[in-house]
């Protein structure tokens, strides 16, 4: 079983390299840049197909956690920390800082980007357990309008706070220094590696996840799917379950978040809107809702089709569109699962399960 | 803080506040009869608005108003018949995200045909400086033919579900879907009746309101939460107490610019929804002990 369950991963891997030897032999190499930034999205994609698909617990909101990571992160490492104080004085003995020029030659004292993305994350994680906690009481209507709400929210804070921005965002966010000379940048020179490092994380993701829904969570989650007030009578804690898929697709969509940030060099609230949310939600429905696959492909290719401008002006029409004909005429998504079964020799794939 | 600026506020604050309960109730009356939380119900408001002025080029403003009302009940009819009215047994979630997918369609569409220009009406009477004072507080008279218009919406859809046959009908569809049928009443005329309903007063809502607030395609979005905050802080499904909602939350947004920059007005709003759902999800004036039989 372990072995069939990694060859997906195992293919995705050789279809990564595949399409960057594709692209070099094509001779443009700048669709690498929309594949990374679609690998990014993939990030959150997949956190909200665990959720919605597997946990059966909507959220409109997740445009909000991929905002929370990336504006902190950004805010941290543009932030001038430059001042006096007792506090900052320890930050500075602890290496978190880093010193630097302006663009003006005036000096800047910003957060070291790791520590800025570890602080992200960990932002994202408490915010989600807080909102968590009482919004997944609710359901149905409820809870999509309590998640649409939470998206609201940040939105709205993002785009009225002068300190991000505001309507301009962040601009100016330093690349993220990994090791050995690599880090999240948009600069071309590092395109090839960035390509890697962004859809090595998706594979990542992609290995916690398939091995979390064939696990004894992941039976707990469908259970809970199924119906909740049986899982719950059968001894499964559906409350607890419930909080924990929610933050962890939340870290996720903050790691996409965060990567996504350093990586264009910038951040704006179009990145928490409301439309930013319903996109990833058409994604998953798309993909087959409970389908981490499905959800991945289609999120690369409608993202990738979207960033090239394949849309043009009807970008948001189009998500739109592809919502409502998926839930009106195939609400099981385009990809299924039985139709990956029906492929010979991938029968027994996604295992036994029904 | 003078006794003056306290009233004036008051005044925008009870403005507003009936328009969001007027967006509450278009909400409350789907509800009733189909389970379904129209996530585009922002939107009849937002067509009212822009059909409206696009025909007050050629008409005068109480026929483009006529009109705006029947277009936008035409085209809730529509969304019933091709998007709702053929699903069988369909899922809450599914629901939701038909009418979220609605609601992008239409607002993309409005993008299209009317561009991204802010629109309005003109005054019902008057000009935009025009003022009635009382005292030392001047109101306009626009404010005015809010509340009058919105008084006498709530009065005949008062006297419809109480004492019309149809509206009567409809209320026994919303209490039990079967027993209604068994009567002879076509349940899903009713379902297309209400989305019907509810378009016409969104759309009313929307020509009233536009010489105060302006229209914007995307001017339904945020008058979709407020009336949904309304709605579930009255009690979904309860249309008198949303009035009520509605002028409270009004009023706390009006005097939350006190204490708040403008630009988190609406973050104001969200916080009470959230908070309302999170503790007394039955609303300020619903049963708890039926809300207890519910599932939230």
């Amino acid at each position: 079983m372990a072995r069939r369950r990694n060859l997906p991963i195992v293919v995705l891997a050789l279809a990564v390299i595949a399409v960057h030897l594709a692209s070099a032999a094509a001779g443009k190499p700048q669709y690498l840049t929309q594949l990374t930034m679609a690998g990014y999205y993939s990030l959150v994609i997949v956190g909200l197909t665990l959720l919605m698909g597997y946990t059966g617990q909507i959220s409109l909101g997740h445009a909000g956690f991929f905002a929370i990571g990336g504006y902190t992160s950004g805010l941290l490492t543009t932030y001038n920390l430059q001042g006096g104080g007792a506090f900052l004085s320890l930050l500075r003995a602890t290496g978190l800082l880093i010193a630097g020029k302006d663009l003006y030659g005036g000096d800047l004292l910003v957060m070291r980007p790791w520590a800025a993305c570890l602080i992200a994350l960990a932002v994202t994680v408490g915010i989600a357990y807080l909102v968590g906690k009482p919004v997944l009481k609710l359901r149905g209507h409820y809870l999509a309008m309590a998640t649409l709400g939470f998206g609201t929210i940040v939105y709205k804070v993002v785009l009225g706070s002068s300190l991000v921005g505001a309507a301009d965002g962040i601009s100016d966010i330093p690349a993220f220094p990994l090791f050995a000379g690599l880090a999240v940048t948009g600069k071309s020179a590092l395109r090839v590696q960035n390509y890697y490092l962004a859809w090595g994380l998706v594979l990542g993701a992609m290995a916690l996840l398939t091995n979390l829904i064939h696990s004894r969570v992941g039976r707990a989650l469908r259970a809970i799917h199924g119906a909740e007030d049986a899982a719950n009578a059968m001894g499964v804690d559906t409350a607890r379950y419930k909080l924990h898929m929610f933050v962890l697709s939340a870290a996720l969509a903050a790691l996409g978040g965060v990567f996504l940030t350093h990586y264009n060099g910038g951040i704006g609230p179009s990145e928490a809107s409301i439309m930013k949310s319903v996109r990833y939600v058409a994604i998953v429905a798309v993909g087959g809702m409970a389908n981490l696959w499905g959800a991945l492909i289609m999120g690369v290719l409608l993202n990738f089709l979207s960033l090239r401008g394949s849309f043009g002006s009807y970008d948001d029409a189009v998500f739109g569109l592809i919502l409502l004909a998926i839930m009106l005429f195939a609400p099981d998504g385009l990809l299924r699962v039985e139709m990956v079964r029906r492929l010979p020799g991938l029968g027994r794939l996604r295992g036994r399960a029904p | 803080m003078s006794p003056d600026l306290l009233f004036q506020y008051l005044v925008a604050g009870i403005t507003y506040g009936t328009i969001y309960a007027i967006v509450a109730i278009g909400f409350n009356i789907i509800y009733n009869t189909t389970g379904i939380i129209n996530f585009a119900q922002g939107e009849f408001v937002m067509l009212g608005g822009m059909i409206g002025v696009t025909l007050h080029a050629f008409v005068p403003v109480p026929v483009a108003i006529a009109g705006a009302v029947l277009a936008t009940m035409l085209v809730g009819a529509l969304i019933e018949m091709l998007f709702i009215r053929w699903l069988r047994r369909p899922s809450v979630l599914r629901l939701i995200i038909i009418t979220i997918g609605l609601s992008i369609a239409i607002r993309e569409l409005a993008l299209l045909l009317w561009g991204e220009g802010v629109r309005a009406l003109p005054y019902f009477t008057g000009t935009a400086v025009t003022s009635l004072a009382i005292g030392d507080v001047h109101i306009s008279p626009q404010v005015l033919w809010v509340l009058g218009i919105s008084a006498v919406m709530v009065a005949a859809l008062n006297f419809f579900f109480a004492r019309t046959l149809l509206g009567r009908q409809m209320r026994a569809c919303a209490c039990n879907r079967e027993a209604a049928q068994l009567c002879g009443i076509s349940a899903k005329n009713m379902v297309t009746l209400s989305f019907v309903l509810s378009a016409g007063i969104g759309a009313l809502a929307g020509c009233v309101i536009s010489p105060i607030t302006y229209v914007q395609y995307d001017s339904g979005t945020s008058l979709a939460i407020k009336g949904f905050t309304v709605a579930i802080l009255g009690g979904l499904g309860n249309s008198m107490a949303a009035i009520a909602a509605g002028l409270l939350l009004g009023t706390l947004e009006s005097f939350s610019i006190w204490v708040m920059p403008a630009a988190y007005k609406d973050v104001i709003a969200i916080s009470i929804l959230l908070f309302i759902l999170f503790v007394r999800p039955s609303g300020l004036f619903g049963n708890a002990e039926a809300a207890r039989l519910k599932d939230y």
